[in-house]
């Protein structure tokens, strides 16, 4: 019994004198240097991507990228709980949140393109006819122009980016009626890929083979169209912070917007690059062209 | 005659339940492992993930999970222990056990969502922990406190009473009965749990999403100092795990081989759980025997 | 002398120190415990009940209102959070799928327990634990890509709905109802199916007429148990369900459930606000859910020993 006190007595001591050493030699890190970014999912790969890096080229800072909604990300930057609330929505758009408190810093663009399951026949919607689908106006496919097959509605969830986005600009302020939601993108893919009849919305880097994306009033979903907006459906990626960033933050959101990121991994996750865009629009949905010469 | 037959009918009844749970169990199995297996491989589980490219692994996530795993383990088995052993040794038949009782019951059917938004305000805001493994393993012991108190507390008392009156005669305080007879006699029991409730904490993401994290950094595995942000051992790092990774890849993952990479992990993490079952069969048998023997 | 002794008696001895220690840690280990719950429902109460309070919907409006959509104000100036599709959806899934899962959870626990203990404890006890771990992104992950289609192929639709939700949940709550269907068998003692058989009551008649009416409130506390498990069941049941905020009409029309809605529309929310406050209440829903559902457990346990 004595021993084995005297056996533990030692051992604590030892991993106390190991813990000491191991705090005495850890990498100095300097203050600040990590930074926190949270929210959306969608903006998630881009942000982590850009994060890992820009710390490669500055040893000891640290970009901590997490998801958890647009919702979460600008209520946590609103409280100061993180450097960095990422959204796919205007803060103006979301309720709860205070957007003069926040600065807004646009990091890329996404488009978003209805997308049916191929079996229905569709490949061309007027706004109208979209409208009158996800209202409810009409329930079978050859009501406008596809095969004799009933609709399936698939939204995104409440509160979502990409359905607000879609309910704004593709069925111009009209709210779908209640019907089956997803929480994230692959999902509603998968789903209207599998799903008779189904027809959903996705932004344009999830659109593959095994769905049909729609062309609307005649206008094709590619990212040219909606670099002067001939394609209305498309949306900012924003990096809010507070009004006065810690500098890291700041240098981060630089490198997301500068050339090097916009032209390489911006392009390459499926987004449209900041620098291609002829017009901006603000949060209201007001349009302005822009005086871009491209190169 | 009549009742012999229908004792038949019944008896063959039962067979025909029993084996169809056996055979769903069989076809579930099976259809994760055999659709999981091509996508297996060394590299598979050694490399980390890549956000848009394919090829990428599930090599820190695995890691994450059993990293995880242990500290849940480390900080949640004493609470456990002790509150299972004032239960179960020391608790008086009143309306505040059985208030204390019912909370526990609670606590468990909680859905994890909500357990993990509250670990998400408490520990990741209020405590400042940010998201790290840390808060995710405070978050896993509220979600692992009802299942394994409830069940040292069943190993406790299926412990006979014979025991404790031997303790008591040979001249042992209580607390020396518990600690040094009935938690021993308990010990296999009591392992098979904390086994079994360890697959549970393996395979829980909604809890953790808010917790431990969407993103797994790279790890630098030959910087064991956990003081350090890229050490393996900081406990202080957003860590995704397996599960919350297989949950990440089916809702928003943008990989090409997606598909290929989620049915491997969800493989990899079925074959965990089920060595964690095998384990525990076999420790608890040896202990069983060891201690019976002894 | 004299003195000394008395003190020496009077001391507290070195075990009474130990076990004070012992029984105050573990004291505290459990306190611990309550102490968290408490805290997890003050806070998951006060956020929940903000909606009533702060935002001024009315209780019988949100309980039973039929549409769901926070973003919306309705023609009352109300904001629209019905949840009583939600409410329906949980209770639909949860009471079928425990439909569903009793004869086979009781079934299976007879087996185990009286007519192959050998077998039942080689194979099927193995069986039944690896079913508890398997995770349940991994049942929803199946469901998705085995049920659902299955269930599309079968009776058209999307496939997506009740039924696929309540497949799910079955081969979930089985083992954890079949588990405690054995625990309750167990406790029935050995003389009375020895009582039974001597008096020449084949093995089924003793199974039906004194096991099993020994065992029914152990049985019934299973059952009601995997019930609150399936009540409070989130990411699996959301990947099949379809969560579609509607009442249910059919077994295969989409559907939501309490948790399906609360995991989907939670980071889509701001703290704080209504949208935020009305997926609370329905969180604290969940919480009285369960609370009543151990009352329910609590009940059955104490008329069982009553009757004993």
């Amino acid at each position: 019994m004595r021993k084995k006190r005297w056996l533990e007595c030692l051992l604590l001591v030892g991993l106390v004198i190991l813990g000491g050493w191991a705090y005495q030699t850890r990498q100095v890190n300097k203050a600040n240097m990590t930074i926190t970014a949270v929210g959306s999912t969608a903006l998630q790969p881009l942000v982590e991507a850009a994060g890992e890096d820009y710390a490669t080229h500055r040893l000891g800072t640290f970009i901590n990228v997490q998801g958890g909604g647009s919702g979460t990300g600008l209520s946590q930057v609103q409280e100061g709980a993180v450097d960095i609330g990422n959204a796919d929505v205007f803060a103006e758009e979301q309720k709860g949140i205070k957007a003069d408190r926040l600065k807004d810093h646009r990091v890329a663009v996404v488009g978003i393109t209805p997308i049916v399951n191929p079996a229905t026949g569709i490949a061309h919607l007027t706004t109208a006819q979209l409208i009158d689908v996800f209202t409810g106006k009409v329930h079978n496919w050859s009501q406008v122009g596809g095969k004799n097959q009933k609709i399936v509605i698939l939204n995104r969830a409440q509160g979502s980016g990409t359905r607000a986005t879609f309910e704004r600009f593709g069925l111009k302020n009209h709210r779908s009626i209640a019907a089956q939601e997803q929480d994230s993108s692959g999902m509603v893919r998968q789903i209207v890929a599998t799903t008779p009849g189904s027809i959903s919305y996705v932004g344009f880097s999830y659109v593959d083979k095994s769905v049909r994306a729609v062309s609307l009033n005649g206008v094709q979903p590619i990212n040219q169209n909606v670099e002067n907006n001939q394609w209305p459906i498309w949306s900012y990626e924003h990096m809010y912070t507070g009004k006065h960033p810690q500098q890291l933050a700041q240098q981060f959101i630089k490198y997301v917007q500068s050339r090097k990121i916009q032209n390489t991994l911006v392009r390459r996750l499926g987004y449209i690059s900041m620098a291609d865009m002829e017009v901006t629009r603000d949060g209201q949905g007001k349009v302005h062209k822009l005086e871009v010469s491209h190169e | 005659m009549n009742s012999k037959i229908s004792n038949r009918i019944a008896i063959a009844t039962l067979y025909v339940i029993a084996s169809t749970i056996v055979v769903i169990l069989a076809a579930l199995l099976g259809y994760i492992i055999i659709s999981g297996l091509p996508a297996i491989s060394w590299h598979f589980l050694t490399s980390p993930a890549r956000a848009f490219t394919s090829g990428g692994g599930i090599g820190i996530q695995l890691f994450n999970s059993f990293y995880l795993l242990i500290l849940t383990m480390i900080i949640s088995f004493p609470i456990a222990l002790g509150a299972g052993i004032y239960l179960n040794e020391y608790a008086k038949q009143n309306w505040v056990t059985s208030l204390v009782r019912t909370s526990i019951e609670i606590l468990s059917s909680l859905p994890s969502v909500v357990v993990g938004l509250f670990g998400f305000l408490i520990f990741v805001v209020q405590f400042g922990f940010g998201f790290s493994i840390l808060s995710g393993a405070f978050a896993l012991t509220f979600f692992n406190l009802p299942l394994l108190t409830r069940s040292i507390e069943e190993a406790l008392a299926a412990v006979p009473d014979e025991q404790r009156e031997g303790g008591l005669a040979l001249g042992l305080s209580k607390w020396e009965t518990v600690l040094h007879i009935i938690v021993p006699a308990a010990l296999p029991t009591i392992l098979t749990g904390v086994i079994l409730s360890a697959g549970r904490i393996f395979g829980e993401a909604a809890a953790l999403i808010f917790t431990a994290g969407q993103s797994a950094p790279a790890l630098n595995f030959t910087d064991w100092n956990p003081f350090n942000i890229s050490s393996p051992l900081n406990p202080m790092r957003p860590a995704e795990t397996l599960a919350v990774h297989i949950w990440k890849i089916n809702s928003e993952g943008i990989m090409p081989d997606a598909k290929a990479i989620s049915s491997g992990s969800s493989a990899v993490l079925v074959i965990s759980v089920l060595g964690f079952n095998l384990l525990a069969r076999f420790v608890g048998h040896r202990l069983f025997k060891r201690l019976t023997a002894g | 002398m004299n003195n000394k002794l008395q003190k020496q008696l009077l001391k507290r001895s070195k075990a009474s120190k130990l076990e004070r220690f012992g029984k105050t840690i573990s004291f505290l280990a459990l306190m611990l415990i309550t102490v968290t719950v408490f805290a997890i429902i003050i806070f998951v109460a006060s956020k929940g009940l903000s909606t009533f309070f702060s935002n001024h919907v009315n209780v019988i409006d949100f309980l039973t209102g039929k549409d769901w959509n926070p973003n919306v104000t309705n023609s009352k100036g109300q904001p629209e959070v019905g949840a009583l599709p939600m409410i329906s959806g949980s209770f639909v899934v949860t009471i079928l799928s425990a439909l569903l899962a009793t004869p086979f959870a009781i079934g299976t626990a007879i087996f185990m327990n009286e007519i192959s203990p050998h077998r039942g404890a080689k194979i099927l006890q193995p069986v039944i634990e690896l079913l508890v771990g398997i995770p349940s992104v991994v049942y929803g992950f199946i469901g998705l890509t085995v049920v659902v289609p299955a269930i599309r192929s079968v009776f058209g639709g999307s496939g997506f709905g009740i039924l696929a939700g309540t497949f799910v949940l079955f081969v979930m709550i089985l083992p954890t109802v079949t588990s405690m269907s054995v625990d309750a068998l167990r406790s029935v003692p050995r003389y009375y199916r020895e009582a039974a058989l001597a008096l020449g009551a084949t093995q089924w008649q003793t199974i039906y007429k004194v096991v099993l009416r020994a065992a029914t409130p152990g049985m019934l506390t299973a059952i009601v148990f995997g019930m609150a498990r399936a009540f409070g069941e989130a990411l699996a049941v959301q990947m099949v369900i379809g969560n579609a905020a509607l009442l249910p009409t059919s077994l295969v029309s989409p559907a939501s459930t309490l948790t399906s809605v609360l995991t989907t529309g939670i980071g889509n929310t701001v703290m704080g606000s209504l949208q935020n406050n009305a997926l609370w209440s329905l969180a604290l829903v969940l919480l009285i859910m369960s609370l009543i559902f151990n009352l329910v457990i609590r009940l059955i346990g104490r008329k069982g020993a009553m009757s004993k």
